[in-house]
């Protein structure tokens, strides 16, 4: 018997679809505070014990925090590698800014309070600040282009080409639409960076972070709506012509893809997607309303929940489309045309069903054993162990 | 050379690859020997080591941060610089990356907070656990890296696919337990196991020259000699040699070590040193031992180990066999719907060597229009350039015994001479540091530059995974790299300086307290105090 065969090539597609998603989301919700908070730091920290009580409220779970990123990475690479293929070189420079900024994060963490200088500390102050605020926005960036399809064209070799100079296809992604993304996913994660300081810590920090986050978090709201009322009116969405075939080989080219149709036609398929939407715009609203109420813990929650539903609303409307290809539609990725084998699927289904749980749990223990506030005694009596 | 896209990507990966290959094996070894430094702590109670594990901890930490940050690099590499690369073999090389994420990163990094952050919140052996989940997280991945170079180096357990032109997972099994990935991963463990242990000893031989933290500094050698003598002498005795019998292109790279132009009768003789000349294809002034390469090389007396010679001849068939399975999955693309039976059985049969017409594609279009001459001269592109190998591995091999004697001799005076060092040994410890880097970058060099001209052998040329690219984007993201990896390489060594020269952190209250409760057996007659 061949194990694997044991579910269906398309529901696994489907599964890795989801996958996919709490990937994307997980690293949102757990890494999202940590950039909202590197964002955050130069303004809710003024003296540099404050600074450094932000900093530590992070300073242990962030590693942990980071490896979503470098499993969306390692798993898009396992169950999609077309679309790891595509898009990490179409998006390159801006792939090479995302780098940059997330190697710049552990070193800052780690060595800024290594040091007694002034000028050495506030400089990676700012380095924080970078690694946060830049992720956050590109990260909404490439969201923005996904959505209004990417410049590439497969050749018969399934070899990807993106036309262009270097500093065109970078600036080509810095267009208006894809920039209000990336804004709703700065604000957003600012709000939700401002949501876990008010929980880990305590007087001005606490005060001003929650002051940030009630402002951001009616931005991001604001943002969210004109992002979704520009895509209904002023983008061109795709929709496949040829049927397609779930269980089929995983080639792009064997699908005929059209342009013009509207995004929003898929909430007329499929009323019930429209819960995502709603998720998103319901979890904000109560953030800032916790925020502004002083609830520490719900804060959090709601802003979880709110971006839930504003990254799940990306992929149901998108669905089956991945990565549409503005140049060559006929390219475009689908989850029925660019996964991985139905072996390697079902391997890596096994493989995710034993660990993710105990990712889970442990990561929800160390959460348990580190609760509590981070204050400025904390910090000051413990010099040679917090950052 | 030429700078196009393919060098430069090459250029970049080795660089990014080589600069995380200095953070890693410490990062391998030292939370190992952190883990066994906490466990004696929690076993005898006495401060001294927890002292120890807290001061071996903060450089641990610093090394740490650097072998994740440019880790990131590594994992997003693959996709921005090789996306055909990416295309054609992620089916089976992005699953071990993946459930590296999965099963190890995930381990290592979500404890190595609480291992900083947790001493005052978790009970000694709830610690010390954390501290060894640390260990086991990045040793475990170390090994799903592993296979998936092991893998790149002996492609098991898949076959092409012509309907999604790329490489497809036909038995895990088989890619897990790739004898390459294994080999591969004991050497290159043990190699890290050695990279630390050399490092504790050269720093705590550093302090007992300086007459500071004599405590730490001696039991810190005694634990670093023995674990390191063990260590030295699995990466020479386990080293990679086992898997160089597996593929036509680890043949090669064996030949291209040794610099073996012609195959000669077996047990083949040992090049001990010469100058390889790769365009006259034979080595100049060689010295030569006879029978050890024929014994290092097939631990036999008969088998003969094949020659460069030889082996071009043989990618030369290989390179006619592949040009007919390319003209046969040109049919099936041509006639997907109703391909013939026969050409399906013909592309069946040569697909094996498919590869290897792809070899021609860096001169013609199509493999197809190839005539003799330039398929001669292609399978003359098998051969990887001889002399950086050659170097390389020796390099390596005189480094790896020579941590054998200095280990086994920190271990014989730590053991039997009342851990007692003579000035110029502890000099020499201070002094042979960075070896076990330059050793671990020779090992990559031989490993990887050894590979050409194959990003998988003899499935993928190197020529055609890069990605669709400009020069300037390359230069741009090299000049960065190159760059910060600088500035963050300056930051790292004045910061580990500066904890090194600082010393660790007394733990003066739990000293005293320890010294009070343990009052009178240290007055007793029994043993002197250790404190």
């Amino acid at each position: 018997m061949i194990l694997y065969e044991l579910f269906s090539y398309d529901f696994l597609r489907v599964v890795w679809w989801l996958l996919l998603g709490v990937l994307l989301i997980g690293f949102a919700l757990t890494d999202g505070f940590d950039m909202g908070v590197g964002a955050l730091l130069p303004f809710v920290g003024q003296t540099d014990t404050e600074r450094r009580v932000v900093i530590n409220t992070v300073g242990p779970v962030w590693e942990g925090n980071q490896v979503w990123f470098i499993l969306g990475g390692g798993a898009i690479f396992a169950a999609w590698p077309p679309l790891y293929a595509v898009s990490f070189s179409g998006f390159y420079l801006a792939m090479f800014l995302i780098l940059a900024a997330l190697i710049l994060r552990p070193v800052g963490f780690k060595y800024r309070s290594k040091r007694d200088s002034a000028a050495w500390r506030s400089g990676w102050d700012w380095a924080l600040f970078v690694g946060g605020a830049v992720p956050a926005l590109v990260f909404g960036v490439a969201v923005g282009n996904v959505l209004q399809g990417v410049p590439f064209e497969l050749t018969p070799d399934l070899y990807p080409l993106y036309p262009g100079s270097a500093f065109g296809k970078l600036f080509g992604l810095l267009n208006p639409f894809a920039l209000l993304c990336g804004l709703v996913s700065l604000s957003m994660l600012l709000t939700h960076g401002a949501a876990w300081l008010s929980i880990k810590t305590e007087g001005f920090v606490q005060t001003r972070a929650q002051n940030i986050g009630g402002i951001t978090g009616v931005a991001t709201i604001v943002l969210y709506a004109v992002a979704g009322l520009w895509l209904a009116f002023g983008i061109d969405g795709y929709a496949l012509v040829t049927e397609a075939a779930p269980d089929g080989p995983s080639n792009p080219l064997y699908t005929e893809v059209t342009r013009g149709v509207s995004w929003m036609a898929a909430y007329a398929d499929r009323p019930w997607i429209a819960i995502a939407p709603v998720l998103g715009f319901l979890g904000m609203a109560m953030a800032v309303r916790a925020i502004r109420s002083g609830g520490e813990v719900s804060a959090l929650l709601w802003s979880k929940l709110g971006i839930f539903g504003a990254i799940s609303s990306v992929g149901l409307t998108m669905f089956p489309f991945i990565l549409p290809s503005s140049l060559s539609p006929d390219s475009s990725l689908t989850v029925w045309d660019s996964s991985s084998s139905h072996q390697t699927l079902f391997v890596m289904l096994v493989a995710t069903v034993i660990f993710l749980p105990l990712i889970l749990a442990y990561t929800a223990w160390v959460y348990r054993v580190l609760w509590g506030k981070v204050t400025e005694d904390d910090v000051a009596g413990n010099s040679e162990t917090l950052y | 050379m030429e700078l196009d896209v393919v060098e430069l990507s090459r250029l970049q990966f080795a660089l990014t690859a080589m600069y995380h290959f200095l953070f890693v094996p410490l990062t391998l070894g030292l939370s190992i020997l952190v883990a066994i430094m906490e466990t004696v702590y929690v076993m005898t109670d006495r401060p001294i080591w927890r002292q120890m594990t807290k001061f071996w901890g903060t450089l641990f930490g610093i090394n740490f941060v650097l072998g994740v940050a440019t880790g990131i690099t590594m994992e997003f590499q693959f996709g921005m610089n090789w996306s055909y690369y990416s295309h054609y073999v992620g089916d089976v090389f992005g699953a071990p990356l993946a459930i590296e994420g999965l099963m190890a990163f995930f381990l290592e990094a979500t404890f190595v907070g609480l291992f900083f952050f947790g001493w005052d919140k978790l009970s000694k052996t709830a610690h010390c656990v954390v501290a060894w989940l640390v260990a086991i997280g990045s040793n475990f991945s170390a090994l799903w890296i592993l296979i998936a170079n092991g893998w790149m180096q002996n492609p098991v357990g898949a076959e092409f696919n012509p309907d999604t032109m790329r490489m497809e997972m036909t038995s895990f099994f088989e890619v897990m337990f790739n004898e390459v990935a294994q080999s591969k991963f004991v050497h290159t463990v043990s190699a890290g196991y050695v990279t630390a242990s050399v490092f504790v000893l050269g720093v705590s031989a550093w302090y007992l020259l300086k007459g500071r933290h004599i405590e730490l500094a001696k039991r810190s050698i005694t634990v670093a000699a023995s674990f390191g003598l063990a260590s030295a002498l699995s990466v020479v005795v386990l080293g990679d040699e086992s898997g160089y019998e597996t593929s036509h292109n680890q043949k090669m790279k064996l030949a291209a070590i040794e610099a073996m132009w012609e195959t000669h009768e077996a047990p083949a003789a040992f090049t001990l040193i010469g100058f390889p000349d790769q365009e006259a294809r034979e080595t100049h002034y060689a010295i030569e031992i006879p029978w050890v390469m024929g014994l290092i090389g097939t631990r036999s007396l008969t088998t003969e180990i094949p020659g460069i010679a030889d082996l071009v001849a043989e990618a030369e068939d290989r390179i006619r066999s592949g040009i007919i399975a390319y003209d046969a999955l040109m049919t099936i693309r041509a006639e997907r719907d109703a391909t013939p039976p026969d050409v399906r059985a013909t592309f069946e049969e040569h697909s094996d060597d498919l590869g290897y017409a792809m070899l021609l594609k860096r001169y013609v279009d199509d493999p197809r229009d190839a005539d003799d001459a330039l398929i001669e001269t292609t399978s003359w592109d098998t051969v990887p350039t001889v002399w950086p190998l050659f170097w390389a591995f020796r390099i390596m091999v005189v480094l790896g015994f020579s941590f054998i004697a200095v280990m086994a001799y920190f271990f014989y005076r730590s053991s039997f001479k009342g851990q007692t060092y003579p000035r110029w040994a502890l000099r020499a410890a201070v002094w042979i540091i960075p070896a076990p880097w330059i050793a671990a970058e020779m090992g990559w060099i031989v490993a990887e530059f050894g590979r050409q001209p194959w990003t998988v052998d003899g499935v993928l040329p190197t020529a055609l995974s890069a990605s669709n690219l400009s020069v300037t984007d390359l230069l741009l993201t090299l000049a960065g790299f190159i760059t910060f990896y600088t500035i963050l390489f300056i930051v790292e060594m004045g910061l580990m300086l500066k904890y090194i020269r600082k010393g660790p952190y007394q733990d003066v209250d739990v000293t005293d307290q320890w010294t009070t409760r343990h009052e009178n057996r240290l007055r007793g007659p029994v043993g002197t105090p250790a404190e």
